[in-house]
Parts: C-alpha cells; structure tokens; sequence
C-alpha cells in the first residue's frame, strides 16, 4: 500500500517495512507500549487518562466521529464486570484501512484496547474482525499470543496490579456487523441483528454488561495521543478535529491506497498524493466518507478539507474516511444502482421500513439503468428514502438512502436522462476510456 | 460427526467467552465445521448447535446470516469475487467476468468437475487492492488482472 | 412516577413505562405489530412510530421509555406520516386477496391497513413469495404473509421456553422457519396462530372451515386440566367451530395450552352417542329416552334391592361438572350408597382432610413466589400454563427445584433436583425436609440421611422470602400419596410457607365440594374396583383409561350385574360392559361449573345445542332419580343445583378449601421388586374428549406409549433403544417398543397410561416386568 507521509510512528511508520514490522519487537523498537507503560507508572487515575483523550479531541474513526474520551466518560463506575469490544468489521464499500492497521500494526490496537480497558475498568476485551480477512484475525492471534507472553495482557499486567486480556473474534460476512449493537449481537453467538437504543452499550452492551466499542483506528491512534500528550494530538489536526486520519483512497486514481494526514488537509492534497486521476481524466464526483456518505460533485470536493466539519458543511460525511474517487467516464446511474444493490443485500431483516424498502428502491433504480424508468420514479425515490430514513433501529437504513438522495441532488440531469433517453448521457466513447468500470448490471443496461 | 482436530479448535474458541457464553463460539464453530464438511448440512449445523448447548434453529439462523458460510455443497475452491463500487471502479467486474469465461460458469454455480465455485462478494474491506477475490474464505488475493488469475487457477490443483 | 402528556391528556406513569404502556394507560390506540405485552420488544414492525417533542425523528412508542415531561403526539402529521411510510412497505409484498385468506376479517394488518393504508400501489415491481412450512398437524402456514415482526419467534423462546421457531437469512429475505425438517411440538403451540397479526400462522384444523365473522363467539370454561382457561368458543349451525382464549389475567392469561384449544374435535367425534342405547339379549339397540331411563332406574334399584344399597358403586369423571356431580351423589346416596368417587386414578386414600384439597394459593400468586418445590408433576404436560408462568417466574429470578421420578427438561433453570424411582420419592422428600429442619433450627424426627441435593433444594427454600411446595399428578397418583401429602405440610410448617395440589382435573377440586367422595363406610375409587360391586353408574369416564388400573377396572365393570354409563361417546369398552348408555352432554352443550385448582367457581352455559338426543348430565341423572322417586331432585337448572351444592354465586372462591391432613401412616421407604412403573398420562391421552381430537392425536405428545428406560437399565436388560420388549404384571404381556430415557433412575420403567396398548399392565404404579421380545 501506497504511504507517503508516516506522522504517527505507532502506526503508519511501521507500514513501509510490509509484513516484516508488525512483531511486537518492531512495534517495540518503534515506541510502541511504552505509553501503557508511562500510564502504569505514572499511576495515572481513569479520570486523568480519561481527560487526556478528551483533550485531544480524538473522534471516533468507525463513522460517526463521536468524541472517544466522551464515550469512555459514559461508562458507569460501580459496575463489576464491563468489556471494551474493538470494531474491526470494516465492510463499509471504499474503506479499507483496519486492514492494514491489523496487518501492519496489530499492536498498535491492542495497546489502545489495553489503555481504554484501563480507563474504564474492564478486564476483558473483544476485537470484532470481520471474515474476508482471515488471515490477519490469525496475525492478530499471533500478536496477541505475543503481548501475553510480554506480560502486557492476563494477570497483573507489568506488575502493576492492571488484569486485561483479550480475544477475536470473527465475523463471517456480514456489513451489519459493523453496526457496534449487531457487532454485540455477534459476539454473543447470534445474527448480527441491531439492538434498539436506549439503552445504550456503556449501559448495556456485551453479555448485558457495560461496553465500550470503538472502531480499530480509534484504539490504535490511542498510544500516539499519550505518547505526544492530548492537546499536541489536537494540535496536529484542527480545532473540533483532533490528530491525523487514514484515508482509504480507492477508485480512479493512480495511486489507490491508504494515506495518514492530518485533520484539516485539503482534498487536493490528498488527490494529488494519490497519484492524481487515473490517465489523466477528469475527477468527475467523490464519494469522501464510504458509500454511504452522500456523494458530491469535483467542485465541491475540491474546495474541501478533510475533517468532520467541512465535509458536513459540503452536504456529505467524512464517515470512515473511505474516498471513491469516480472520474467522467463513470455513469452515476450504474453506481448507484450497484450501491443500492448493496444495501439491499445486506440489510439484516428486521425494520420493515429497511427490509422492504431497500429492495424497492434497488428495483426502481435497476429499471432506470435498464431503460425502464419512468418520470415519476425520481419522485418515489426521495419519498421511499424519506419514509426509510431515521425510521429504523439502526442506520443502515439512512445508509442506504443517503447515496440515492445524493446523487439525486448533484447529478439528477443523469438519471432523468436515462429515464427520457433510455441510454446514457455519458456518451459510450468515454465510457469505453475507462473501461476498468462496469458494474455487474452492465447486461441490457441502458449505458 | 465432527473430528477430534475439530472440536479441539472449538473448544479453544469456546474458551474464549465467560462461562455460559459458549454460543459466541458458534461462528468460530460453524466455520470449522464447514471446513472440515467442505459445507454446512443440516446435520452439521445441528451437530454444532448440541455441541454448544443451543437450539439447532438459533444456529441455523446464524447460518443462514452471514454470507460466508455454504449451506450448499461448492467446489474444492470456492472464488468469491468483490463487485461492489470501489472494486468495480478499478476492474473487480473485469475480474469476474474473465474467471466467468475461463470456468464456463456463472456466479453461484460450480465447475462440472466439482473443482470451482464462483461468488459474487460485497465489499471486503480491501478496495485498495481492486480486483479483489478470496480463495475458500480465507485467503485473500489482490490486483487480480487476468495474469494473477491465471496464475491462481493454476496454483489450484 | 412520571407525568407526561400524550395527545394533549396530561397522566402519570410508573418509572419504567414505555410510550406504548402509557398510551394504553390513557385510552390511546397505537397502532403496532411486533408489539406484544407479554413478549419482549423487538420495535422492528415501525408500524407504532410516534411523533415526541424535541426528537427530531419518529420514535418507536413501543420501545421508547417514557419521560418525565415528555410530550407525544401519535396523530400529528410527522406521526401519521410515518405511519403510512410504513403500512406501505408492509403491503408491497403482502398479498393483497383477504377474500381468501384464512385471516380476512380478523386481520390487524388488514384493519390497519384500511386505516393507514394509500388506496393504490405504487408498488409496480414483482413480489416476493415465500415457501410455506410444515410445522406440525396443528399449525397452517401461508409464508407470503409473514411481515416478519417474530411475535411467534418471541413466544417459542420466551413463554413456551424452547426456541422452536427462528428468522433465518436476512433482508428481504428472512424467513420464518423451524430448523429443517423440524415441527413445532410445543404444547402451547396454537397460541403462535393468535399471535400472528396476519395469516400467516393459522390454525390447521380450522383452515377454511369458516369465516370469522360466521361464527358467535361463547365464553366457556376448559374441561381438561386444572386451571380452567377461560376459553371463547366459536359456533355455526351448533357445531364448534374453533376454540380461542378469553383472556383472564388471573388464570390463563391470554394463553391457551393445545389441548384447551383444538380438543373440541372431539366433539364433532364420530362416537358421540346421539340416542341412549340398551343392550338387549346381548344387542344393543337405539331406544328412546325413557325406556332408557326406566331400564336404568330398575337396573340399580334390583340390584340395591337385592344386594343393599352398598353393591352399587358410581365412578365419576374429575371432568365431570360440579352439577352432575353432585347430583350423582345424592342419587348414590338416594339408593342407599355411600360408593361414589371422582378420584379415579388415585390408589391411596388414607389420612383425615381437614378441607377440600387446593393449590394453596391464588394462580395468579405463582408468579410472585420467590422459591417452588414441584413434586411429582409432569409439569410441563399436565400444567402447560403454570408451568408457563414458573418458567416466567424464574426468569425474574424464582428459584424453581423439582423432586420427581422423570427429568423432562422443564425448560427453565433449577436450583435443585432430586430425581428417583417413584417408590423412593416419599424418603427424597423427607430428606428435603429434614435438611429444612436443621437449617431452620426446627424438629423433624425421622431417620434419613440427607443428600447433598436434598440439602442444596432445602437451602433454596429457605433462602426465599415466599416460598412454596406444589404437589402434582404424579404425587397424589402415589401409592404413598398420602405420605408425600404429609411431609410436605411438614415441610411448608417448617418453612412457614405454603403448599397445594396443582390439581389433576378441571374438577378435582370441585368434586369434594360436590360430595362425589364417598361418605362413612363407602368405597373410595379404588376399593370399588378391587371389590367389584354388581352394579355400577359411569358419569362421563372411561373407567378402563381413566382410573389408576384400568385392567382391574374392566374386569369390575365385566362383572357386574349392570353397568349405566352416562358419556357423550360410545366406546368398544363400554359397549362390552355396560347394559345402558345415555349420551350425556360435553361441556359445550350444557350449563355447568368447574373449580378449579385456586378453588375459584366457574359456570358456564351451553355454547351450542346438544348432539342428537344428547342432554345435559345434570337434566338425565335428575330424571333419573325422579324415576327412582328419590327426594330432593326437583332442581329446575343447573343453577338450582350448583346453589343447594355452594349456596353463593359463581366466580366466587370456595370456603372450605384446605390441605391440611392428618392420621397418616407415615412410611419412607417401600422398594419394589423387579421394575418401578413410572406411568404418566400424556396430555392428549387424559380424558374421553381429548382422545378423539384428531389433529391432536397426530402431535408427537401423542405418540404411542413405549417403554422408557436409562441406558444402565436397557443394558441390564440386554435390549436396544428401538427393539421390542415384553412387559408383564401377572400375565398378558404387551410388546413395547424400548427407548432410552437417560433422565430416569436405575431399575424404572416409563409407560405411559391412559392409553389401550398399555391397559394390560394395570396399575400406574409397582413394579413390571420387562424383557426382550
Ligand atoms: C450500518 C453501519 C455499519 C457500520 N460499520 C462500521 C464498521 O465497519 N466499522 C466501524 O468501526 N464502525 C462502523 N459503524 C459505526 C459503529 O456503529 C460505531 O459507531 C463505531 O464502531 C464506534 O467507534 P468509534 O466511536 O471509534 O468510531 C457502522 C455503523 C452502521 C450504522
Ligand atoms: S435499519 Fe436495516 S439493518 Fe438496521 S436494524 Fe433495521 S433492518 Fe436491520
Ligand atoms: S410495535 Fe413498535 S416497532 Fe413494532
């Protein structure tokens, strides 16, 4: 995977030996562990570490970028038993960065995971990988066998008195699983079917017990925070938005792949150390946040920087920090049929709302690809979404509509095209050019 | 039903979870099984389900959830082939297409020769890497122009 | 207590509501579908969205907590908005032909839609059909329907305690199903058929009999087990069409067990008698009723005549109503009798009562109770709904322990068990109750060695605040019935709690109120059989079924000078033994009272008109002793009859109830030589009507008896689960098929009763003899 700039040497400076540095040796030599260890020898209280990651402003890398230290907050003190559950289910279409966390720098997690068992008085944790890498869930065993033994997981962790320990677990196949209550669900043996809320997992999560889950590159960002101090951490990105971000760039660009940057950095930044677009072509819109971040359009995301803020003020999410870069010779209609299909297949089956309508929006904007649209059809697609949207227990539902609402809005022209014209306003010649892209629909589509 | 080998590697995945939890093994559990079976029968999954302590629906509907478990037989190799956007950007359906042509098979079918089934897979978290497959579940394999795939189908013996 | 507003209505409500209970509480209707009061919430339907104050999306009322100042609006236009998004998804791939399905007219879905619902589709895709499922011979499926809320998943896994149903795959997708191949063998199954609020889940006998709004609906009372469900029976043209539950908190809930729900097959049965029949020179013949009456009326009155009063006996049915029940004793005692029971399958009546034997409580004070002891109970089969609410009860942290001679998985956790051949279960028990002694620091003086469990079931006991020892079937059907009736009232006096019976019969509380017991110097049940009298009157049992050895019963009734049996059915047996049949009514055709376990009267009147020629049991034994020319027999409805018995009114509770014993030989161990018998009697096979309800005939709970042993037992023996072996007590050996039942103890045999394949083996209790076929 491309890098260019590693700024959290407990992360990404590891990256450029490959499979060769992610041994708790290297992680070691690279600074690694030694914040859980100032921390036990400090004797640094849960609150202090707990205030220590709110100064930094670290927010949440799984999606919804809420505050981490806050969400530590929330654990209820007097409880006996609590977990902490990491989030590496990693299912989201275009994010592709806990994967190479767990490959490069397992112990970077596991560190995270040990320092938040501290800080909210859990001795047991879960790390949650999903299936389709199951070779890194077997790395991640190793690693963990490697920290036992080290003496940072069990009994009296460095002789200071701290029990944790830790395990995988695997998923087989399921987006859902990435939602934190089906992820619970999950562990528990079950289908990763999404719990109601409230309550809520610092209330009642795990085996009934209070849980905290963050995603993967949450818990490894963690030993960074403690090791430059919480305000630096802050101070590397921008105000609201602590630290710096792996952003998964995929699509059509030269140089797909992960990239550290710091909050805050403009779009074209990290357009440009990717490679740039692919032959040459012209950006034609970004999806900036994972396929459910809705998409926008080249001149909107050009004049981006890449935080929480900005993103939202452009009409979309930063999310997981997955970039679909889509260039002119993409039809919108195909992507998003192809999306919609997505969440269609992967709904798990319990609200009425996402399980009947995920389908039906599948199925109206599978006859517009197909030259069978009609012109009210663009119509139902906003009032379906609108009937979807914030109607479920959980958000896949708003997942599965916010691509159809954001396409509708930035390049409707395409849809109604393909409705008025049954065949594509993209004209086929440049289509062609980028031939790397057909969707599986592609057979009596109107392209 | 199941081998020794087998339920040795269940019993460390059960000892994984406090006690009385062992059905957060049956995904661990089932996974082993269908390695051991090549699928999941309805016996299988039963058998898995007595061995938890859980009811046999309870574990069939874990079954039948997520995507990776097989409750059909499939071919020696089983090739599931990421088509989703990010991948389809970059060739994923390329990818499919080719291995289409090259076995004589449609997704969800199998090689008259029982030797490959063909998948079509959601995202696995590897888009970087489009076109993505994996191999039997668990082995992933990245950039999949035609050449790497010739050389996959030839590694498959 | 918080106060919130609801529609504008200000109202209080206990912390902990949700939106949904307080909307019930102020008279609102939400409209919902996966919503259940007695089932956890799932809040996946989205039918019951509701608009709150400051939440900028609908909220779930069923799932959303109630808060202190919180303002909801369930007709506002972001409410009612919601509502109609999602009643649209519902029907898209719903089909939409009511006029042919099973449900139309009683359909939530379908009356919701009618409110919610746009008037066109814009649904234009194709739509989903789904596989239908076989789940058994009670339950019809039409899967296209299902809208997934899992209302009947829920209630597998949570009342019912098995999860016999899931929701495999996902998405649109997802299916209801049983695991492959399997049924759902609950034997509280039909209550998935009223809780699908589509029809996707009906009831199979009842498919396409008729249409809901055809049917009258009638309260009635359930004459099967002990907790008289209250029950809505529904008729055309006087036929019985379907049986649903009226729902009383205080007995059944809103639940019915199978058998209260679909044995009114049995009335529409082939063998209901329509004419009184008389067995003339060896013939039976149709005859009217008077001649059928005259016959009988000099039929015992020759024999009380000839032999004394004390040569005619009565066997009564414990389903009898308390109506015919007391009438047949008065009749008894008209001719000069004191031999009269309803206790058929019980075989020991030693001890003084001090009252008429009960649960002890209230039904509806099982749930509150912090610690149980059942005791001799097939509890699951013979109690489907208190076992229910045990199963409820220790949910909430109830301490449930069991001293038995089965280990059914009861499908609850236990605190203790102590599991033994039945001859041994009097000692077990004084085990417990000598360990509750000593922790209670009070007297027990018998000799026996306390067991570790024994000692971990008293430390349950003691521990609680509320406790109580239940006895069951299978305790009073004890051959040392009377012991175990003993300790435990010890057992209760040293915990200071409080036992009962749970009852075996829809009457058998009633039937000591009725006086069908037999007076001073009368024979009980048993001895009545086992010194056969010339003459006997029959209400409404099967003696050779329905008493504890039905072999000695035929040979009684063979015997005798004459036989009158008064039952709904004609049967080969009766046919056999009985001079005279009178068809008499089922309980759906005549006015009547059942007590049940709590002791709570409950009349009914007649759903339906009777069968034929058939009349109501109290009506023919009326004449009857009017014939006799006996005195007092001028009742002019049941109601006269059920006055002069109780004096009050119905739905009362009885005074006299009390289970206090005394005068008991008390004696602990007693072995048996060769096998113990442990005889249940499986639910379908309990009483006349129950035995001819078809499609319950065809559950697994009715398969034929077999011989169940433990593996060291079948070892001994040299014989296979699945081979056949001989059993015997004397002669007549029946071929059974063995299997294995790893829950019994060494040296027993499970065989169940109530059924003529196992006739031969007479007694429900003592030892058989076993061997390979
Ligand atoms: C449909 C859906 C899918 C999700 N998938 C993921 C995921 O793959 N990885 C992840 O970390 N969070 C995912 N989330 C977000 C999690 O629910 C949760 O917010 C997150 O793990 C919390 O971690 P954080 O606070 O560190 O971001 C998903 C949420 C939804 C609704
Ligand atoms: S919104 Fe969809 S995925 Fe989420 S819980 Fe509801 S049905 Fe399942
Ligand atoms: S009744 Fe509330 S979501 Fe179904």
């Amino acid at each position: 995977m491309a890098l260019i700039e590693a700024i959290n040497p407990l992360l990404t400076a590891g990256w450029a030996k490959g499979d060769a540095g992610w041994g708790i040796k290297e992680y070691e030599a690279r600074g690694g562990y030694q914040a859980l260890k100032r921390i036990l020898a400090e004797k640094m209280t849960q609150d202090q570490v707990i205030a220590e990651v709110k100064t930094s402003v670290l927010r949440g890398r799984g999606g919804a970028g809420f505050p981490t230290g806050l969400k530590w907050s929330f654990m209820p003190k007097g409880a006996p038993v609590k977990y902490v559950v990491c989030n590496t289910d990693e299912g989201e279409p275009g994010t592709f960065k806990d994967r190479d966390i767990l490959r490069y720098d397992p112990h970077a997690v596991i560190e995270g995971m040990i320092i938040a068992g501290y800080a909210v008085g859990a001795a047991l944790g879960y790390n949650y990988i999903h299936g389709e890498i199951f070779e890194l869930y077997e790395r991640f065993e190793q690693a963990l066998a490697e920290a036992r033994a080290a003496g940072y997981l069990g009994k009296n962790i460095l002789g200071a008195g701290l029990d944790f320990d830790l395990f995988a677990h695997q998923g087989w196949g399921a987006y859902i699983c990435g939602e934190e209550s089906a992820l619970l669900e999950s562990i528990e043996g079950k289908k990763g079917q999404p719990r109601f809320k409230p309550p809520f997992p610092a209330q009642v999560g795990l085996f009934g017990k209070p849980t905290t889950i963050n995603n993967t590159e949450t818990f490894a960002a963690i030993p960074f925070v403690f090791r430059i101090g919480g305000s630096a951490y802050l101070d590397l990105g921008k105000p609201n938005n602590g630290g710096t971000k792996l952003f998964s760039v995929s699509g059509h660009v030269n140089k797909p792949g992960n990239y550290e940057v710091p909050m805050g950095t403009p779009f074209a930044k990290l357009l440009e150390m990717a490679g740039g677009m692919r032959g040459g072509r012209k950006l034609k819109a970004v999806i900036p946040g994972g396929s459910s971040a809705p998409v926008l359009s080249a001149d909107i995301i050009m004049d981006c920087t890449l935080d929480y803020d900005s993103i939202a003020k452009a009409g979309s999410m930063l999310g997981s920090g997955a970039v679909i870069v889509m260039d002119e010779t993409v039809c919108m209609v195909q992507a998003l049929e192809r999306l919609s299909w997505f969440y269609y297949e992967e709904s798990c089956g319990q609200c009425t709302p996402c399980r009947e309508g995920t389908g039906w929006l599948h199925k109206i904007i599978h006859r517009i690809e197909h030259g069978q649209g009609r012109p009210e059809d663009l119509d139902l697609l906003l009032e379906l979404g609108g009937n979807i949207a914030g109607r479920t227990i959980c958000a896949l539902g708003d997942a599965a509509v916010l691509p159809v609402q954001g396409m509708l809005r930035h390049f409707r022209a395409e849809f109604e095209y393909h409705i008025e014209h049954k065949k594509c306003l993209v004209p086929r010649e440049v289509q062609k050019a980028g031939s790397t892209f057909h969707t599986r629909m592609m057979a009596g589509a109107a392209c | 039903m199941l081998s020794q080998e087998s339920l040795k590697r269940i019993d460390g995945e059960v000892a994984k979870y406090p006690a009385g939890q062992q059905q957060s093994a049956v995904m661990a559990a089932l996974r082993i099984a269908q390695e051991e079976k090549g699928w999941l029968a309805g016996e299988t999954i039963e058998f898995v389900a007595g061995y938890l302590g859980m009811p046999a629906i309870a574990a069939y509907e874990v079954a039948s959830f997520y995507n990776m478990y097989d409750l059909q037989p499939v071919g020696k190799y089983k090739l599931t082939v990421c088509t989703n956007l990010p991948c389809a950007l970059s060739g994923g359906v390329h990818a499919a297409d080719y291995l289409k042509q090259k076995l004589g098979i449609e997704f969800n079918e199998t090689t008259p020769d029982g030797k490959f089934t063909l998948k079509e897979g959601e995202c696995m978290g590897a888009c970087g890497d489009a076109p993505v497959m994996l191999v039997n579940n668990v082995r992933m394999k990245s950039f999949m122009t035609p050449d790497e795939i010739e050389k996959l189908l030839a590694e498959c013996k | 207590m918080l106060e919130l507003e609801i529609d504008g209505k200000a109202l209080q409500v206990a912390d902990g509501s949700t939106v949904i209970d307080a909307a019930h509480q102020a008279g609102v209707y939400i409209p919902h579908f996966c919503y259940h009061k007695k089932l956890s919430i799932a809040a996946n339907c989205r039918m019951c969205l509701v608009q709150v104050e400051k939440a900028p999306k609908p909220l779930p009322a069923c799932a959303t907590p109630v808060t202190n100042g919180m303002k909801v609006f369930t007709h506002s236009d972001m409410a009612v908005k919601a509502q109609q998004g999602v009643m649209e998804f519902l029907l898209i791939n719903h089909p939409l032909d009511c006029p042919i399905c099973d449900q139309g007219g009683e359909c939530q879905l379908q009356d919701l839609a009618v409110g919610y619902g746009g008037s066109r589709s814009r649904y234009q895709e194709e739509k989903r059909v789904v596989v239908n499922k076989n789940l058994g011979p009670l339950v019809s499926t039409d899967m296209t329907r299902c809208i997934n809320c899992t209302r009947c998943v829920r209630f597998t896994q949570e009342i019912a305690g098995q999860m016999e149903l899931g929701q495999a795959f996902r998405g649109d997708r997802a299916e209801i199903m049983p695991f492959i191949e399997k049924t759902v063998d609950s034997e509280l199954s039909g209550n998935i058929i009223d809780l699908c609020p589509v029809g996707a889940l009906t009831s199979k006998p009842f498919r396409f009999a008729a249409r809901s709004w055809e049917l009258a609906r009638r309260q009635s009372v359930s004459p099967h087990d002990a907790l008289g469900s209250n029950l809505i029976v529904q008729v055309k043209h006087d036929r019985v069409y379907r049986v649903l539950p009226f729902e009383n908190e205080d007995i059944n809930e809103c639940w019915l067990s199978d058998k209260d729900r679909f044995s009114y097959e049995g009335l529409n049965s082939g063998e209901r008698l329509t004419k009184p029949m008389l067995k003339q020179g060896g013939v039976w013949k149709e005859v009217e009723w008077n001649q059928a009456l005259d016959y009988a009326a000099h039929a015992l009155r020759d024999v009380a005549n000839e032999h004394g009063g004390g040569a005619v006996g009565a066997l009564v049915s414990p389903h009898a109503t308390l109506e015919e029940m007391v009438l047949a004793g008065k009749l008894m005692r008209g001719l000069g009798s004191e031999n009269i029971d309803f206790r058929l399958r019980r075989s020991d009546f030693s001890g003084q009562r001090a009252g008429v034997p009960w649960l002890g409580m209230r039904i509806a004070e099982l749930n509150k109770l912090d610690r149980a002891l059942v005791v001799g109970a097939f509890l699951r089969k013979d109690h489907p709904l208190i076992a229910q609410r045990l199963r409820q009860a220790a949910k909430r942290g109830t301490q449930v322990s069991v001293i038995h001679s089965a280990d059914d998985d009861l499908l609850m956790p236990l605190a203790g068990k102590l599991i033994a051949a039945p001859s041994q279960l009097p000692e077990r028990l004084a085990q417990v109750v000598k360990a509750a002694a000593e922790l209670k620091g009070a007297a027990f003086d018998m000799k026996v060695a306390v067991s570790p469990e024994a000692k971990q079931i008293a430390a349950s006991l003691v521990s609680g605040q509320n406790a109580a020892i239940l006895l069951g079937n299978f305790a009073q059907q004890h051959a040392k019935a009377a012991t175990l009736n003993w300790l435990a009232q010890q057992l209760a006096e040293i915990l200071g709690c409080r036992f009962g019976f749970l009852g075996e019969a829809a009457n058998s509380v009633g039937g000591y109120a009725a006086g069908a017991v037999p007076g001073a110097n009368g024979l009980d049940a048993a001895r009545m059989l086992a010194e056969p009298r010339q003459a006997y009157l029959v209400l409404g049992a099967e003696a050779e079924l329905d008493c504890a050895d039905g072999r000695q019963a035929l040979a009684a009734l063979k015997q005798a000078a004459s036989v009158i049996v008064l039952s709904p059915f004609k049967s080969a047996a009766a046919l056999e033994y009985a001079d005279a049949i009178l068809p008499i009514a089922p309980f759906t055709e005549t006015s009547g009272t059942f007590v049940n376990a709590e002791g709570r009267v409950q009349s009914f009147q007649a759903v339906n008109r009777p069968l034929g020629e058939t009349r109501p049991g109290w009506k023919v034994l009326r004449v009857l002793a009017n014939v006799l020319k006996l005195d007092g027999f001028d009742h002019e409805s049941s109601e006269d009859v059920r006055e002069e018995c109780l004096g009050g009114t119905g739905g009362a509770l009885l005074d006299s109830l009390d289970n206090a014993i005394s005068g008991v030989a008390v004696e602990l161990a007693a072995s048996a030589a060769g096998l113990e018998r442990v005889a249940e009697v499986p639910i379908h096979f309990a009483d006349p009507l129950v035995r001819r309800a078809e499609s319950l005939q065809r559950t697994k709970d009715a398969a034929a008896p077999t011989a169940r042993m433990n593996a060291a037992t079948l070892a001994a023996l040299r014989v296979a689960a699945g081979s056949p072996v001989k059993v015997s007590r004397g002669d007549a050996p029946s071929i059974l098929v063995a299997a294995l039942d790893a829950g019994l103890a060494d040296n027993c045999v499970r065989i169940a009763a109530g059924h003529a394949s196992t006739l031969n083996l007479g007694a429900l209790t003592g030892a058989l003899k076993v061997e390979p076929a």
